[in-house]
């Protein structure tokens, strides 16, 4: 990254960056201290056939683990399972986010229930609601079946979760319940930001609702969408309560994190399961990176900020 | 310090003396409930004895939870548990971080148990898990439903789906809809293992691994018992028992929907509860045996044991603890008040243990010769092995694999696991 | 179709809208505070109304826990934490979004990496940690472990926004001979207002609702927090889920946040920026 800018930078730029380097250095310092170790660890065991249940440290194998892990059918039906998990329910969330952050930021009644309420689902710790959901999700005494029987939609009951195809569908709704406040609330707040006075101009210029919409609000607050969005994948692509909890440890339905707890925790192979969590993490890496350039999110030059 | 420890190890078996030097011991057993008020009290009247202090560290009530928890805590050699409840299928990957306790259980005791539960605590030659109590899979019916079709309780699993097919249509017909014939745990996590190797041992399919650790679930009998049951789903057993825990089952099963179910011992109060809609109409007997040349009744062995964590700074004191919590007048009162398995056989023929549980008498049978699971033969490899093997059996009931061929699969993973016998 | 009837069309379509989604969301809730009244065979039951309530779940979640020193701790790990991400974040986020150095695309590439491992294979690393630092079972433990999660989220989320917050703003003051930390203070920390209070909520929850560290880094009742404590509720035994007892305390838990929600309400839309911004 080259810095851009005149040779000559001036006196406030210049002080501005020294003053950077001390800004920044309690975060980096945090940072390093909290994930610096775990994480090189866990680079280090990959590369190693250490168990959990041993006393011996394990001995070095190289990319051992790596060419299993790339030869196991069981993980890549699990990133099949996390890819189709995370762009579904991403973009669902996305798209209602967007609108309930739209409708919040409206002047209209009830608005502060709303979302208070929208809060709710969010409120609620994961490993309780996602039990909650098991439950009324059940096919025999579940309360979405009897509601469904009761409305008469369906004359039979459903086995939402057992069905391994379903399965997928029930976890992206409970998803979808679950974190559509997050995108929600971070894009209301990108909304807040906006200065009133340009709506004020397309007023005057003649665009219609949903062409000031996409003509301008959308492209405004694209940085802070971008990042919500990110952060949102990242999460979902390591989603693993949710999956867990609702449709077990099957490997029909399981997500790479559920695979890389099975082999870290369940299997205590220390190796083999730090290779799993690389693997993941290379995954996200791609995604992330993806996501990054089609979204144009810059990395560098504040410059260009307005 | 350790040399004091090992001094007080030497002297308390000759003076029955209260140690003097009063310790803490941090004791993990049951959760909330009457397990871990029976598990208190008992601990507390053992502290009060012999004058020393316990505090009781809460854990997940799911094993598997509870099983990370132990093994994050003991890999770290953390001396911060003392006695520790453990599973049945954990003595095997736990083992090299409990005390022997072998010393601890003299020969009387020891012939008095029941033979399983020893067998299945022992690692190589090391007492690693005191037998607290047991259970095994048994079979709940409905008593009222058999006798109003005049049908006996099952023998064979063929007449449990026969009797089931027949009750079912002629119930759901009068208006019940929702009748289910039979419920039992298939969700994909330990307990279908449970489940899956009664089914394949009551058809003389043996137990997946042999204890010499030989693979031995490829199988005509065994791929039989499980194309068995994958015949029951959407049958006699709805579709979400693919999904069903212990809890979901007995979600059908106590608001009156299902005529089978397939449980451990602990429904067994629940469903006789006074506001149970099936209070007082509900029988236990042994599970089914299965059909053809072979077929006995089996019930996996499940049940708790204590153990002493290698890394407790009071080791001596701690296998005191799990003597006396373990005794047999402790089991008694467990089993009066709690509706616990003893471990002791003769506890089984006692007044007040057979008033309070009426069925453990007639099914002393099926919890003295319960099936225990692989994990001695597999050691620390278990979790993998029942894995697989749930898995497959999974896929079987799900009708995405046949039997014979998912079985041949698993019995190749399962040699690879294994690094072929040697475990 | 007049413009007028497509516009009132598209009115109750909205509302319509509105009510679904707020269905969608509070029904599950709504299904809870139920569950949570029921006991013993009613649970089985998808009946709507519990007849008789059973507040004794609600009592008992309070006698046999520390329930209360449960949610205190919570409260004390969850605001710790965030007051110390938002203090390192806004710093760093001055920074990285309003001045240019080498390296920075990087640095927040890195920052971001963080958040791409599973939860569970940090666990032991950090685990070990822990135990080095001898902060296990301590409340500390779970404040610095914490940071793991919410000190990414926050550097990136005020980073982008105060990225977005015209040039201008500061330059006034710099003029001035104000330092830079006089300007982070005295004019970006109140535009950021609704900012930091979106990213402090977000950040807020996420701790408040965390099990697995929790679970792993304390061991006594009395260091729980609530997430814990309520997955620690279990029945008389093993297999047994008191569901009634666990809605119950999840009810106890959410009250609080909604509260918190209500009164950072003015915050999340506070329309003051638009003023400010103006320049």
């Amino acid at each position: 990254m080259v810095t851009r800018g005149p040779v000559g930078l001036s006196a406030v730029a210049q002080d501005r960056r020294r003053a950077a380097f001390w800004f920044l250095l309690p975060m980096v310092v945090a940072v390093l201290l909290v994930a610096g170790w775990p994480l090189f660890r866990t680079a280090w065991f990959s590369l190693t056939d250490a168990r959990l249940d041993e006393a011996a440290p394990g001995a070095f194998v190289g990319v051992e683990n790596y060419a299993l892990l790339l030869r196991d059918p069981e993980w890549w039906n699990a990133v099949r399972n996390t890819l189709v998990f995370a762009i579904v329910s991403v973009t669902i969330e996305t798209v209602l986010g967007m609108i309930i952050a739209l409708a919040l930021n409206e002047k209209m009644r009830g608005r502060g229930a709303l979302r208070a309420a929208m809060l709710i689902p969010w409120a609620i710790p994961t490993v309780v609601s996602a039990q909650m959901w098991g439950w009324m999700l059940h096919d025999q005494a579940g309360v979405v079946n009897a509601a469904l029987l009761g409305l008469g939609l369906i004359d039979q009951p459903i086995a939402w979760t057992a069905d391994p195809d379903l399965a997928l569908w029930a976890v992206v709704a409970v998803d979808v319940w679950k974190t559509t406040p997050f995108m929600a609330l971070l894009i209301l707040a990108a909304l807040q930001l906006l200065p009133g006075e340009i709506y004020e101009a397309a007023e005057i210029d003649g665009l219609g609702p949903v062409g000031r919409f996409f003509r301008i609000t959308l492209p405004l607050i694209r940085p802070a969408l971008m990042v919500a969005i990110i952060f949102r994948a990242l999460d979902a692509l390591r989603v693993f309560d949710l999956m867990y909890v609702l449709s077990g440890n099957s490997a029909a339905t399981a997500s790479m994190s559920v695979y890389a707890r099975q082999q870290l925790v369940e299997f205590q192979d220390l190796g083999f399961g730090s290779a799993a969590a690389m693997g993941l993490f290379a995954i996200v890496a791609i995604c992330t990176v993806l996501l990054v350039t089609l979204g144009r999110v810059r990395l560098g030059g504040a410059e260009d900020a307005r | 310090m350790r040399r004091i420890a090992a001094l007080i190890a030497m002297l308390l078996p000759l003076a029955a003396l209260p140690a003097r030097a009063e310790v803490t011991l941090a004791v993990s057993c049951g959760s909330v409930g009457v397990e871990a008020r029976l598990c208190r009290e008992g601990a507390e009247a053992w502290a009060r004895e012999t004058g020393n202090r316990v505090t009781m560290v809460s854990t997940p009530a799911s094993a598997s939870e509870r099983l990370a928890l132990y093994q994050q805590l003991l890999a770290a050699r953390s001396p911060d548990i003392d006695v520790l409840q453990i599973d049945a299928v954990w003595p095997g990957m736990l083992a090299a971080h409990l005390a022997d306790l072998s010393d601890r259980l003299d020969q009387a005791a020891r012939d008095a148990q029941f033979p399983a539960m020893i067998a299945n605590n022992t690692v190589e030659g090391r007492l690693v898990g005191m037998p607290w109590f047991t259970a095994a899979g048994v079979l709940y019916y409905r008593r009222d439903l058999l006798e109003k079709y005049g049908r006996p309780v099952p023998e064979s699993w063929a007449d449990l789906a026969e009797t089931a097919r027949h009750i079912m249509a002629a119930e759901r017909a009068a208006g019940d809809t929702r009748l289910w014939g039979f419920v039992f745990q298939a969700r994909a996590y330990e307990g279908l293992t449970a489940n899956a190797l009664e089914w394949v041992n009551s058809h003389g399919g043996g137990t997946i691994v042999g204890e010499d650790g030989a693979v031995t679930i490829d199988n005509p009998r065994a791929a039989a018992a499980i194309g068995e049951a994958a015949g029951w789903i959407g049958t006699i057993a709805p579709q979400g028992v693919l999904n069903y825990a212990e809890e979901e089952a007995r979600a059908v099963f106590q608001p009156g929907q299902a005529i089978f179910m397939r449980n451990w011992p602990y429904a067994w109060p629940l469903l006789n509860a006074p506001d149970s809609p099936v209070h007082g109409r509900v029988g236990v007997a042994v599970l089914p045996r299965g059909t053809g040349e072979g077929g006995r009744h089996s019930a996996t062995l499940g049940g708790e044991q204590l153990a002493v964590s290698r890394y407790s700074r009071h080791p001596a004191e701690a296998a005191a603890l799990v003597v006396y919590l373990t005794s047999r007048e402790e089991q008694k009162r467990r089993a009066v008040e709690g509706g616990l398995n003893p471990t002791y056989r003769d506890l089984y023929e006692d007044r007040a243990v057979l008033d309070a549980n009426p069925f453990f008498g007639p099914l002393l049978d099926t919890f003295r010769n319960a099936v225990p699971r692989p994990a001695a033969a597999t050691g620390t490899r278990y979790n993998q092995v029942s894995a697989a093997f749930r898995n497959a059996v999974h896929n079987v009931l799900s009708r995405r694999a046949e039997p014979a061929d998912a079985l041949r699969l698993l019995e190749a993973r399962l040699h690879r696991i294994g690094r072929d016998g040697q475990w | 179709m007049s413009r007028r009837l497509k516009r009132q069309i598209g009115r109750v379509l909205f509302v319509l809208l509105m009510v679904a989604i707020a269905i969608y969301t509070v029904f599950p809730f709504a299904w809870a505070i139920i569950t949570s009244l029921k006991s013993g065979s009613a649970l089985f039951t998808a009946s709507p109304l519990p007849i008789p309530p059973a507040w004794d779940n609600y009592v008992a979640t309070f006698r046999d826990r520390p329930f209360g020193r449960n949610i205190l701790n919570s409260v004390i790990v969850s605001g710790s934490v965030v007051a110390l991400s938002l203090a390192l974040g806004l710093s760093a986020a001055y920074a990285l979004g309003r001045a240019s150095f080498r390296g920075r695309g990087f640095l927040l590439a890195t920052i971001l990496a963080v958040s791409m491992f599973p939860q569970v294979a940090v666990l032991s690393g950090l685990f070990e940690l822990i135990r080095w630092l001898g902060l296990y079972n301590n409340l500390l433990s779970l404040v610095f472990s914490y940071l793991i999660f919410t000190l990414p989220f926050t550097v990136w989320v005020l980073t982008t926004f105060m990225k977005e917050l015209p040039k201008e703003l500061e330059e006034a003051a710099m003029m001035d001979g104000a330092s830079p930390f006089i300007v982070l203070i005295r004019v970006f920390l109140p535009i950021m207002g609704p900012a930091m209070a979106t990213t402090g909520l977000l950040a807020f929850i996420a701790a408040w609702n965390e099990f697995l560290f929790a679970l792993t880094f304390t061991l006594t009742d009395e260091m729980r927090t609530v997430p814990v404590a309520i997955a620690l509720i279990s029945g008389a035994s093993s297999f047994e889920l008191p569901w009634g007892r666990i809605m119950a305390a999840s009810v106890i838990v959410t009250v609080p946040l909604i509260l918190l929600v209500l009164v950072f309400q003015r915050r999340i839309v506070a329309g003051l920026t638009a003023g400010a911004v103006k320049g």
